[in-house]
């Protein structure tokens, strides 16, 4: 793709309120990316603390920091904390940067909205945690402690945690609806000339498949919740057997959401890894297309696989067949997209800074993620996985390795052609080898763990699973100081650091490199031109 | 300087306890039931292949890290898109692989997996209804000699272990008062309910679990082929309790399970001869129950856990009279809350026998501080005539 631009600094277009009113106000589509990604490693800390805690209690056996009743609720609040407020407002923060500069365009096509589906994100998380201070003042009994998938009976039972997860939960899904409109309109309508669907770059369509699963599901996780809602306040009985509902169809609406959810929260990544390679290994993305049709492909059958998330809450058994087979189906998609990661890393002129580290650990973890999905689609095992560390393992090889490293991967690729400077490349290989290490050290263990039957959400467990149990606390708080490691190489980058070219990478390819570092506050004042 | 201490004391403890301990189990535990060896077989066999998978392209792409880096010189060589006849089918293959993997290699045994999992009824000689409830379990016996033995099952490590006040014993978390009894080599069916939320019913030797769902029935079978004591525990978050509702199972041979039904019933028939029983034996044997089913959440002191959980210690209800003039007991009484259950608190007539309930009632009214004016004493007749 050979692009021709005009792209200069257009000082009298930068008329902005300086200060908080800059930041409250601003409908700018990078002003809003930072303030995505800002909150969203706010966030990635917050929830981080938490299930260091988790982890310190299940140091040895016994209980040593705190009672059940806190435990449960941490669970919970931290896998809501990284879904919500972590992993998807990093890939909303990483969208608003980089799909306008990828596409050529001056901004995101809904400006105001996007500034709302931002600051809707604070109240939520705020909502979200608020319970644990108010129990310190004796205000109801602590936050949601059901676990982040709210199966009732249990969470008609719950305290006042219950509801303000309800409402948390409603914010964060008119925000990230807000946020993919956003997206699919700027996609569909901004841009440049000569920029066709099937030229468009790969993490602008992961996105695009992204928002549509948002749309297309979020609304029947908030009325899930707000079936749940009125099942505690409200006198119904969608959910409760004696009024003649069922518990098993809210975990039928929400893994309906739910599963979808895995990938809206990897598609992005799927989108950005590709570009990552091309850059490093100095050759364009082997099989665009094929890639794009796989997205497509995982979108469409993420969307008709969810029951096996409970496979084992009794179902006819065509019912379990279907959903073994069409979850194995999955695998026909991710092993296109796998191939043609290799594929384009193969017979490259490689070199490995810290994006690559990140992206080539990510291939391999993330790939230990998918084969272990594959294990547990097959229903007779499952009913030995579920529920188990096993499964803890896995979905932290997907959501860890597979999200979270995965956006670390895009902030080193980015962060130079977003500040203007390099970050501190000896620092930045070193938080990749200690995460990747850490993680691992704090993972494997569970595996092991979950198959000798130490079943989830438990804060206290028999002597026989301690040794791994030690093992796992100890990576898990390896890698949790690691990340401030992270923290400290964004900070010294915003302030200061070599100053970055405009291209950055030597092999980087595509539009946001043809703009200076940082790029001007209104990106492409004159559209450029696709050939 | 004392941190760096404390921290080198436990990394110290830490690698001790490694290599004194080292019993890592890296697999599933030994199977016991035809369920379970054939998860075992289905299990070992996807690992092996997802191993296989997993390492070939592991290699495939630490060659490629090493050999095509520009350190090296390497120069990147375009790609190009299949074209010839030959070349497509190169590309396909990999895909044929795989639809092979997914749905002859692991798809089909899978199929005949889910058949006999889901069969709970050909050939299963004897019935167990299961019940959860928050937190322990209900072991109801359905058919034959069996029927009509029911008994609660509940953790019986001490909280003095769980706070690491005493040592732990070698069960820690796993042992509970009475085990469910099974006979070897029978198939047992099992049905499955819960009392209040879901609740799961794991025993990892067994490889069935299922959850037990409030109004609902759910079913699962058991053929535990060797004699022995096996352990497992509630797999669905159930509250704080979760963590504290094993499952023991004891599998014996046939003719000591008979022995075993015959004594059982004895028991029963004798727990359920109701007689008039002293205030103090009352108290004695209602300090039991309590701690055993009451404690959890009103809490040994009768503090309660405000506000989900009320303090018994200065409450209306447990000091307020029972029993009305006409010698009826009065609506929200103790004896109705106990008896009957209300919001949170659960109704222990099918759980509890007549003594059981006149004895921990009577606990209750004379422990914590509390002194009822009226009717101090619940005996067990008076339970037996509520009931009515």
């Amino acid at each position: 793709m050979s692009t021709t631009t005009v792209a200069h600094h257009d000082d009298h277009h930068d008329h902005h309120p300086t200060g908080l009113m800059r930041w409250l106000t601003t409908t700018n589509h990078k002003d809003i990316g930072t303030m995505y990604l800002t909150f969203s490693l706010i966030m990635f800390l917050v929830g981080g603390a938490m299930i260091l805690g988790i982890r310190a209690e299940l140091f040895k056996p016994g209980l040593q920091l705190m009672k059940p009743e806190l435990f449960n609720q941490l669970i919970g609040v931290h896998a809501l904390i990284m879904i919500f407020a972590a992993l998807m407002p990093a890939a909303t923060g990483f969208a608003n940067w980089m799909i306008p500069l990828q596409i050529g365009a001056p901004d995101m096509a809904l400006p105001r909205l996007n500034n709302w589906g931002f600051w809707l994100l604070p109240p939520a998380a705020i909502l979200l945690t608020l319970p644990f201070t108010l129990a310190l003042f004796g205000i109801g009994d602590g936050a949601l402690a059901t676990g982040w998938t709210f199966y009732p009976p249990l969470s008609i039972q719950g305290g006042i945690g219950v509801d303000f997860a309800i409402f948390s939960v409603h914010i964060l899904g008119i925000s990230s609806i807000l946020g993919s409109i956003n997206i699919i309109v700027t996609i569909f309508n901004m841009r440049a000339p000569g920029m066709t669907m099937m030229k468009l770059p790969l993490f602008a369509w992961g996105w695009l498949i992204t928002a549509f699963l948002l749309v297309a599901t979020i609304p029947v996780l908030a009325g899930a919740v707000t079936m749940l809602l009125t099942d505690r306040h409200f006198g119904t009985h969608f959910f409760d057997a004696a009024g003649g509902g069922d518990p098993i169809l809210f975990q039928h609406l929400f893994w309906f959401f739910g599963h979808p959810e895995v990938y809206i929260l990897l598609l992005p990544v799927w989108g950005f890894i590709p570009q990552i390679l091309q850059t490093f290994a100095r050759k364009p993305v082997y099989g665009y297309k094929a890639q794009v049709y796989s997205f497509w492909a995982v979108g469409a059958l993420s969307v008709v696989v969810w029951a096996h998330h409970f496979f084992t809450a009794g179902m006819p058994v065509p019912a379990l067949l279907y959903f073994m087979y069409s979850t194995m189906a999955i695998s026909l998609p991710l092993a296109v997209m796998f191939f043609c990661w290799i594929k384009t890393m193969w017979k490259g002129s490689m070199s490995f800074e810290t994006p690559m580290l990140f992206t080539v650990g990510w291939i391999i973890l993330f790939g230990i993620g998918g084969l272990t999905g594959l294990v547990l689609a097959d229903v007779a095992a499952d009913a030995q996985y579920h529920n188990s560390y096993f499964v803890v393992a896995h979905f932290h090889y997907t959501l860890f390795a597979g999200g979270i490293m995965g956006m670390m991967a895009g902030v080193y690729y980015w962060l130079p052609k977003m500040t203007g400077h390099m970050y501190n490349e000896k620092l930045g290989k070193l938080h990749f080898w200690l995460t990747a290490i850490s993680f691992n050290l704090t993972f494997i263990p569970q595996f092991f763990v979950g198959l000798a039957g130490m079943p989830r959400r438990i804060p206290d467990y028999a002597l026989q699973f301690a040794e791994f149990n030690m093992i796992s606390s100890t990576g898990a708080f390896i890698l949790g100081l690691s990340q401030l490691l992270f923290v400290y190489n964004i900070i010294s980058c915003i302030k200061g650091g070599e100053k970055a070219t405009d291209k950055v990478w030597e092999g980087a390819q595509g539009l946001e490199w043809t703009l200076p570092s940082p790029p001007p506050y209104h990106s492409f004042t004159e559209q450029p031109v696709v050939k | 300087m004392r941190f760096l201490k404390k921290v080198g004391i436990s990394l110290a403890a830490m690698l001790a306890s490694l290599s004194a301990y080292a019993d890592y189990t890296w697999n599933f535990p030994e199977p016991v039931t035809p369920m379970a060896l054939d998860t075992l077989h289905v299990h070992n066999k996807f690992m092996v292949i997802i191993a296989i998978i997993f390492f070939v392209v592991l290699a495939i792409m630490i060659y490629s890290i090493f050999a095509h880096r520009k350190s090296k010189g390497f120069k990147a060589v375009a790609d190009k898109a299949p074209s010839t006849a030959v070349e497509v089918f190169w590309v396909l293959v990999p895909f044929a692989i795989l639809l092979l993997i997914d749905f002859v290699i692991m798809g089909i045994p899978a199929y005949h997996s889910v058949l006999v999992m889901e069969d709970t009824r050909d050939q299963a000689t004897m019935v167990v209804k299961v019940t959860g409830s928050q937190w322990k379990w209900q072991y109801e016996y359905m058919d034959g000699d069996a029927q009509g033995i029911k008994f609660t099952s509940v953790l019986t490590t001490t909280e003095d272990q769980r706070y690491n006040r005493a040592p732990k014993d070698e069960h820690y978390l796993l042992e509970v008062d009475n085990p469910l009894v099974l006979p070897v080599g029978q198939k047992v069916r099992i049905l499955m309910t819960a009392d209040d939320v879901l609740h799961n019913w794991w025993v990892p030797q067994f490889g069935s679990a299922r959850v037990a769902v409030p109004g609902f029935i759910r079913e699962t079978w058991v053929q535990v082929d060797k004699a022995g004591t096996y352990r497992g525990q509630c797999k669905e978050l159930c509250g704080k309790g979760h963590g504290y509702m094993p499952i023991v199972v004891n599998a014996i041979p046939m003719d000591e399970y008979k022995t075993w039904v015959a004594a059982k019933k004895e028991e029963q028939k004798k727990a359920s001869e109701v007689k008039e029983m002293s205030k103090e034996d009352l108290i004695a044997q209602g300090k039991t129950v309590y701690e055993k089913n009451c404690a959890v959440c009103h809490q040994l002191t009768g503090a309660g856990l405000p506000p989900a959980f009320p303090a018994l210690a200065g409450s209306k209800i447990a000091t307020g009279p029972i029993f009305g003039a006409d010698g009826k007991y009065l609506p929200d009484s103790h004896l109705d809350r106990v008896l009957n259950g209300k919001n949170v608190m659960p109704a222990w007539k099918a759980t509890l026998n007549d003594t059981e309930i006149a004895a921990v009632i009577t606990y209750e009214r004379n422990s914590f501080g509390n002194t009822a004016a009226a009717d101090p004493v619940v005996q067990p007749t008076q339970v037996k005539a509520a009931r009515q």
